[in-house]
């Protein structure tokens, strides 16, 4: 058991790792969708980590236009652009992004309670 | 335990076809290995799960029996079952007449065992003997989160440490995960309780902690949650206690947040 231990970190570098996790998008890939309260019963939908090759405008073009909702476009200085939604669109965002074939199933990542 | 599963098991039954149609079709097709109702009885058995296969393998097989004896009580072998069926064919309720029923269905015929019975038979003994090996994993039953709300605008977390400990982590990780979750801040008070930004209803926080335990605790290879969480390296590994394996487990980052509420004029 010890020497595995000893093994796994050498087997796959922390910090290239981490570094590659900063550069936006991912080793893993995943999509994360979070959901975040505002005051009274108004909530915020960001998207993060969604390819850089998609224009993030279009898509959020798209998104404001199905579910009826306002959003913007948010420049993180870590994570990179960021889609905003007004509303809990959690459910929306997912169906969407799969229906649209952005995004497979599996690597969306619904956040929030 | 028996009733509501018999009577559950009633109305999946009864809601392909008319019952009443059923009694007149069904004629004395009964101990025939090959009887498309074992086939509807097998089905049956599989959708269940493990804990509570063997009741309802047997009040499936009842089941069975009763259909013929709801035509004509014709048969000896179902006869002393019959009788006792009879009386409650009338009202809806079977599951008692089902509990008077002999232990194993094949009593009586001299028909072959089927699979499904002697497995549940084995099963009944196992339990029966020794529980432990029976399969059914006890359960480690967390209690619902309980929440409190501070004013209008803070929910109080109350048994965020009973929960900690009955998990075996530390309430640092916990409330990390709670909170990049939740998408707020909150801290831990005097009592060690955990107040959280926000209005949130116990059902959210039992949703995150579900979502925790599966990420956090509970070992992939056998399900068990005795596992350790240890950093080495900046990495979390999770080693299970019970079969010794080991894997790495994503740390907890809370992506991005967007600032809400209002923004002054320094920032």
């Amino acid at each position: 058991m010890s020497e595995l231990e000893h093994q796994v970190p050498s087997a796959f570098d922390p910090f290239a790792d981490a570094s590659a996790d900063d550069s936006g998008a991912g080793a893993k890939e995943y999509v994360h969708v979070r959901v975040q309260q505002r005051n009274g019963r108004k909530s915020l939908t960001t998207v993060q980590g969604l390819k850089k090759e998609y224009s993030y405008n279009k898509i959020l073009k798209d998104l404001k236009k199905e579910f009826c909702c306002n959003g913007t476009v948010v420049q993180d200085p870590e994570l990179g652009q960021v889609i905003q939604l007004q509303g809990d669109q959690r459910k929306n965002v997912s169906t969407f992004l799969v229906q649209a074939g952005i995004v497979k199933k599996e690597h969306i990542k619904l956040h929030g309670f | 335990m028996g009733d509501d599963h018999d009577l559950k098991e009633e109305g999946g039954e009864i809601v392909p076809f008319d019952p009443s149609k059923k009694k007149k079709k069904k004629k004395v097709v009964i101990q025939d290995p090959a009887d498309d109702s074992v086939e509807k009885l097998a089905e049956k058995t599989e959708t269940l799960s493990v804990s509570e296969g063997l009741e309802s393998t047997f009040s499936g097989l009842k089941k069975k029996k009763k259909k013929p004896v709801e035509s004509s009580i014709l048969t000896d072998e179902v006869g002393e079952a019959g009788e006792e069926l009879e009386d409650h064919i009338g009202d809806d309720e079977e599951g008692e007449g089902i509990d008077l029923h002999p232990r194993y269905p094949w009593e009586g015929s001299d028909r072959d065992y089927e699979y499904e019975e002697l497995l549940g038979r084995v099963f009944n003994i196992l339990r029966e003997n020794n529980p432990e090996l029976a399969g059914d994993r006890r359960r480690t039953v967390m209690r619902p989160p309980q929440v409190l709300r501070e004013g209008t605008k803070k929910t109080v977390f109350v048994n965020f440490m009973d929960l900690c400990k009955t998990m075996h982590r530390q309430p640092d990780h916990v409330m990390a995960f709670l909170l990049a979750e939740l998408g707020t801040s909150g801290s831990l008070d005097g009592q060690q309780r955990l107040v959280v930004k926000g209005r949130f209803a116990p059902k959210n926080f039992e949703g995150i902690l579900r979502r925790y335990v599966n990420e956090y605790v509970i070992c992939i290879g056998c399900k068990s949650p005795d596992t350790i969480l240890s950093k080495e390296n900046r990495l979390f590994f999770l080693r299970c206690e019970k079969c010794g394996s080991g894997r790495s487990v994503a740390p907890i980052k809370a992506g991005f947040v967007a600032r809400v509420g209002r923004r002054n004029a320094g920032t």
